[in-house]
């Protein structure tokens, strides 16, 4: 036992045992951080062991194809990369309109490699990114939550994040999106920023702008940085706690911050022009004016400081709205309020799906239901309340800071499942803090009434001598701070002042001690409850990794009576497109499958997961649900080869092209009116049964999907529907079927080439009346079909 | 179109051989053979043709070299040729290989191809032997038509010449040409000829002047998929803690009669005898026992479709393309695998090591336009030298791997044209201290040492100016 030890002992040894106790805590600490880190990267090893080393989905084979075109021609040419492999034939500049972190991150860290003769290919660096980033996110949390409640929340807190199944979903070995680092670069400039609201140090100001560019550079998330931080400084300044660290942490943050991002070349000069930042910048103001308040209140005696007021508010009040009504204006002159649709459909959860199908049809766009919460963040979700009352005993800047952040990132997840990411981290830092003050309150009991029951008389004498040292340190402590504040303080009296930090929080457990002291049983049990309830988290997260979220999506695995089934289908097709075709053919699908085809296949496609073009998009879904003819036109006209589709009937595979395909309808419906939706409902009801209507049995993408289908099992049933199709036995006029894969889940077909033109007189009448008919119709209907 | 200018050529062979066959040069003129029995192995798209020559020297003058010839086109296509000759008599004979060497002759007729064998044992005026000569040809068929539909079976042309072209006088020759199945739909006739069931014979042909060529065709079934590597990159690293890392680089390319049209998965899976039947499936590999770690993948991720099959003496990958190859199409694929170092790295008497491995591909049945064959030596390794049984393309080059300083020595070895009968060792040659394995280790010690120092340097100094 430690205490009747310290209690015989004299006040020096004392001192010495607790700097030993310090130490041997500070390299505990760290082996139990490098442990915390060697587990973040192995629980995201799953998909590599149980499948391989491959690049998951579809936006990471992107990032992938970005990062091997950096490797192979360097940051120059990245720059001014001109992609005619997609979007054909717009193309797109990739350079100026992508998230460069990600990318610039795995590309170094290759280049690092190779010069040190480490010949790992870029495959290899990007699929392992994200496990190596995770690692670091764990660190980063330890250290955000080291600066709001102690080493032992921080340690909990990493150790919760390292396997939380929300950020393991999006960052498992191949997962590489840029989610993977822009995590890590959010938890690490909030970490920054409470650093400097703790220290009021320069230094780490600038260090959060830098981490801050790093997170723009990452993640169009970082939005939410830009403006929680002004929240927070907004709810200190209304809850009185200004202070001049509060002014280094936000102002340099906006001036530097803004000036950096506005480097990054899809951002440029949204930095300072979008409705994002502006609540940034009004704050900015807002803080300004405090501070120069609080000085001029420093200065003038209180009379006159009334005076000043009075004259200050009446003038600045007419000037403030003034500029507000040229700003309101301002923004109400752009089409969106400034806004972009994503962050419109944030603040209007409905907006999404009233206005922009693209964005509603994608499924992480979608709001998230209540068990995935439990999927997500399991009992997290239990501890975050704890949390958060832990967070008020007693309230600072920090834990009113993640306060904040558990508030707000709470509602973002609520409209869109893919920002439960964001909550992940969040509810890892109030859980670790929820999890290690009932720890303390349960072990501090537990030691209190076992060494209370052993020798009272000790404990009290133990108490006063360590009260006595506490109170020679809290004098040293009273000084501190205006030392510190005049000076700038060396590295040694700052590790002095770290040890003093700590110090008042032990000297608060102790009381706690006295006052929360819980029945022996009942802590015991508690503390088991507690392990318990740590223990089902563990196996939570250890199945997430390994059974839902380590799929890579692209090779799909079955599992029968008969053994593993593996169905490759999709880089079956890649593979074959890639090496069957000529090298500048065009590929139109729809586009989930742009990417993947650009990366895989190495061949262009019309449109792909970028979905920055409405029009060019809904031009695919016009085609797709086109007859025959009209879509033949519509891809002719886009200098189409192939067509390619995913069908998934034989093998029931559900989220292929016929399941999507209503959202091509109203995409396509979306720009051009004679598609219309109703046309392919039977009394509101999506089905291709006989039942169909005889559009949806005549559009190209039925006659895709289900060519010679029936040839299969002679009445083809369809798997995913649970049903037979509607029609059987059609042939194609205009398309070909160039290539099938092994289980029938991507087919290729060809464009037959337009016929001859033959000349003859017969045809030559018949040609003039067809074009006379036919000129005023086009221009009766102008908008109905584009493409002749 | 060919077929003319081939008729030509052989008239012009045989005025040649009647003009020139007095004038040559003694060496040959002495030599005649008196038996010649060819058979003609068509039934893969390697071309194999074993050719029994029984050789006489009717010379006064002993004579060691007996030359063979042929015409241009078929002497690029050549891969192999092998020369063996019986030895003993009755039961106790044994093949004994001989040397054979390409020739040029200064004044060949219409650029005929000559390769000289060499006998072990001069062969004196009046006597005789037998000789057994096998080469090979690849890409000696030609797809005709050479565009089929997915359900249509693969014809192919055969060129080569009735009679044997040799620039002796030949007593007595016959030629057999096997066909892989019955299905032959022409063949020219030169009397006497017949065919019956997957075999047909030319000959008896009596006594032909030198250089007699006499040209034919045949038109048959041949639904063998015509596998070809069209580069292979085989690269073998030397690791002295025990492995022997190999990594086959390949493209492949069914180069058959080309697919035209659609392709069609339903009648492909359904009728697999009648659809595709020339689709080239799967391809079988032969490595050496005791492998391990066995990968078989794309630029894309792995393919799944592979199996291993390993025993004492052998092991089989039988692996399959991704999609099932038609005439035209391609693949690329990468097989990698280790091996024990025991097995394959040997010392000689003289304290250098060598590796010896088998050079040529390991598939069976397949043709490699190019091979290369790069050997990985460890870091350190000195005066590397490389013993092929056939002529190669030799250079060196650096190769730089895991915390390499220096960099590994690669011998690079190159060859075209390559047919499994390749599939011989080589040995190379090298000097290596076993000193040198400690090297990188050291050097992670050094540096996390260096580190570690670093740090608690770090922690003790203080650099601030005011205390």
């Amino acid at each position: 036992m430690a205490a009747p030890e310290t209690s015989t002992a004299a006040v020096p040894t004392l001192y010495t045992n607790n700097t030993l106790r310090n130490a041997f805590g500070g390299v505990l600490s760290f082996f139990i951080l490098l442990l915390i880190g060697v587990m973040a990267f192995s629980i995201r090893l799953f998909s590599v062991i149980k499948y391989e080393s491959v690049i998951h989905e579809f936006d990471p084979y992107f990032n992938y194809r970005v990062t091997q075109f950096l490797a192979k021609n360097g940051i120059y040419e990245f720059w001014n990369w001109f992609d005619d492999r997609t979007w054909y034939p717009l193309g797109r500049v990739i350079g100026g309109t992508v998230y460069p972190g990600l990318t610039l991150t795995a590309g170094t860290i290759w280049w690092l490699l190779n010069s040190l003769n480490i010949p790992l290919s870029v495959e290899t660096v990007c699929v392992f990114t994200a496990p190596i980033f995770s690692a670091f996110a764990s660190w980063a949390t330890y250290l955000l939550t080291k600066e709001v409640k102690g080493t032992g929340a921080g340690l909990t807190a990493a150790a919760l994040l390292a396997m939380v199944p929300s950020y393991i979903s999006r960052s498992v070995a191949g997962s590489y999106d840029n989610e993977a680092v822009a995590i890590f670069a959010l938890i690490f400039t909030f970490y920054l920023y409470i650093k400097t609201l703790n220290t009021g140090s320069l230094f780490y100001a600038t260090l959060n702008s830098i981490s801050y560019f790093y997170m723009v550079c990452s993640w169009g998330g970082y939005t939410f940085i830009i403006n929680l931080i002004p929240m927070h400084v907004l709810l200190c300044i209304v809850t009185g706690r200004f202070s001049s660290r509060l002014y280094i942490a936000y102002a340099p943050l906006v001036v530097l911050g803004t000036l950096l991002a506005a480097l990054v070349p899809v951002v440029g000069f949204n930095a300072v022009m979008t409705s994002e930042h502006f609540a940034s910048f009004l704050v900015f103001i807002i803080i300004h004016v405090v501070a120069f308040v609080y000085y001029i209140k420093g200065i003038l005696s209180p009379k006159m400081f009334k005076v000043a007021v009075t004259l200050v508010v009446s003038v600045g009040l007419a000037v403030c709205c003034a500029v507000i009504a040229v700003l309101i204006a301002l923004v109400a002159s752009s089409p969106t309020k400034g806004w972009s649709g994503r962050s419109l459909s944030l603040l209007d959860p409905t907006y999404a799906s009233k206005y922009i199908p693209i964005i509603a049809s994608v499924s992480e766009h979608q709001p998230p239901t209540w068990p995935s919460y439990f999927m997500d963040i399991n009992v997290l979700a239990f501890l975050v309340p704890a949390g958060i009352i832990a967070c008020f005993l007693p309230l600072s800047d920090a834990s009113s800071f993640v306060v904040l952040y558990i508030a707000t990132s709470v509602y973002f997840s609520g409209v869109m499942v893919r920002l439960m990411l964001v909550l992940a981290p969040a509810a890892c830092i109030t859980s670790g803090i929820a999890l290690s003050q009932a720890f303390d309150v349960f072990t501090g009991s537990i030691k209190f009434q076992l060494s209370g029951a052993s020798s009272n008389t000790e404990v009290d004498a133990a108490e006063t001598s360590s009260s006595t040292a506490e109170s020679q340190t809290d004098a040293v402590k009273t000084e501190k701070p205006e030392e510190t504040a005049k000076n700038r303080p060396s590295r040694k009296s700052k590790k002095k002042e770290r040890e003093h930090g700590e110090k008042p929080s032990t000297k608060a457990k102790a009381e706690k001690k006295r006052l929360l002291a819980l029945p022996l049983e009942s802590s015991v049990i508690s503390l088991l409850l507690l392990v318990l309830l740590g223990a089902f988290y563990v196996v939570h997260c250890v199945w997430a990794a390994a059974e839902a979220y380590s799929a890579p999506s692209i090779v799909l695995t079955s599992r029968s009576h008969d053994g593993l089934h593996v169905f490759d289908d999709f880089r079956e097709a890649y593979a074959w497109l890639r090496h069957n075709t000529d090298v500048d053919d065009k590929v139109a699908s729809w586009w989930d499958y742009g990417y993947q085809t650009t990366a895989m296949a190495n061949r262009t496609v019309i449109v792909d997961n970028n979905t920055w073009n409405n029009t060019h998009i809904a031009t695919v879904g016009t085609a797709m649900s086109s007859p025959e003819r009209a879509a033949w036109e519509i891809f002719h006209s886009l200098d189409v080869k192939y067509v390619l589709v995913v069908f998934g009937g034989l093998v029931g595979y559900p989220s292929d092209d016929i399941n999507k395909f209503l959202w091509m309808v109203r995409i396509g419906g979306g720009v051009f009116p004679h598609i219309k939706e109703p046309d392919y409902l039977r009394d509101g009801q999506y089905r291709i049964d006989s039942q169909a209507t005889p559009t949806m049995l005549n559009c190209l993408m039925y006659k895709l999907s289900y060519y010679r289908f029936v040839e299969t099992d002679g009445k083809g049933f369809d798997r995913v529907r649970q049903t037979e199709i509607g029609k059987k036995y059609f042939k194609l006029t205009h398309f070909e079927e160039a290539f099938t894969t092994h289980h029938w889940m991507v087919r290729i077909y060809k464009l037959k080439p337009p016929k001859n033109r033959i000349r003859g007189k017969t045809k030559k009448s018949k040609s003039k009346t067809s074009s006379t008919t036919s000129s005023p119709k086009r221009s009766g209907t102008k908008k109905k079909n584009p493409w002749q | 179109m060919e077929a003319p200018i081939r008729a030509r050529e052989a008239l012009g062979f045989i005025l040649f051989s009647l003009l020139f066959s007095i004038c040559r040069s003694s060496s040959l003129n002495h030599l005649l053979i008196s038996n010649a029995e060819r058979r003609i192995d068509l039934s893969s798209h390697i071309v194999k043709v074993f050719l029994t020559l029984k050789v006489e020297n009717a010379g006064s003058t002993p004579t060691s070299e007996v030359l063979l010839s042929f015409p241009p086109t078929q002497a690029d296509h050549l891969a192999t040729v092998e020369a063996l000759v019986t030895k003993g008599k009755r039961k106790k004979t044994t093949l004994v290989r001989l040397d054979v060497k390409p020739t040029e002759l200064p004044d060949a007729p219409n650029d005929a191809k000559y390769f000289t064998i060499y006998l072990a044992n001069p062969l004196k005026s009046g006597e005789s032997t037998t000789i057994e000569v096998l080469y090979l040809l690849t890409h000696s068929q030609e797809p005709f038509p050479a565009e089929i539909a997915q359900s249509e079976s693969q014809l192919v042309y055969y060129r080569d010449s009735a009679l044997i072209l040799s620039p002796y006088h030949i007593k007595q020759q016959a030629t057999f040409i096997k066909t892989p199945s019955t299905k032959v739909e022409s063949f020219t006739r030169v009397e006497p000829s017949n065919r019956a069931g997957t075999e047909i014979k030319y000959g008896p042909y009596e006594d032909h002047p030198p250089y007699s060529f006499s040209p034919i065709l045949i038109h048959f079934e041949n639904n063998s998929p015509f596998a070809v590597v069209e580069e292979l990159v085989r690269e073998v690293e030397i690791s002295h803690w025990g492995n022997l890392q190999v990594t086959e680089q390949y493209t492949l390319v069914h180069a058959g009669a080309r697919h035209k049209g659609v392709f069609s998965r339903v009648d492909y899976q359904s009728r697999p005898t009648l659809n595709g039947a020339s689709s080239l499936r799967y391809l079988l590999a032969r490595l050496p026992p005791r492998v391990h770690s066995v990968y078989y993948r794309d630029e894309i991720g792995n393919i799944s479709s592979s199996h291993l099959r390993t025993d004492s003496r052998k092991s089989e990958l039988e692996i399959e393309p991704r999609y099932p190859l038609f005439g035209g199409w391609k693949a690329t694929f990468v097989i990698g695998y280790g091996l024990p170092l025991q097995d394959f790295l040997f010392e000689t008497s003289d304290d250098r090591r060598y590796l010896n491995f088998t050079f040529g591909c390991p598939l069976l049945e397949t043709v490699v336009d190019k091979l290369t064959v790069k050997v990985v030596l460890p870091e350190g390794s000195k005066d590397p030298s490389a013993v092929v049984p056939f002529p190669v393309e030799q250079h060196l080059e650096t190769k730089y791997s895991y915390l390499d300083v220096v960099g590994r020595t690669v011998v690079v070895m190159e060859k075209k044209n390559l047919v499994p009968a390749h599939n011989s060792h080589f040995q190379v040659y090298y000097t290596f201290k076993p000193i040198f394995m400690l090297a990188e280790p050291l050097m992670l010690a050094s540096a996390f040492f260096l580190f570690f120092v670093a740090c608690v340097a770090y922690l003790h100094i203080d650099l601030s100016i005011r205390k």
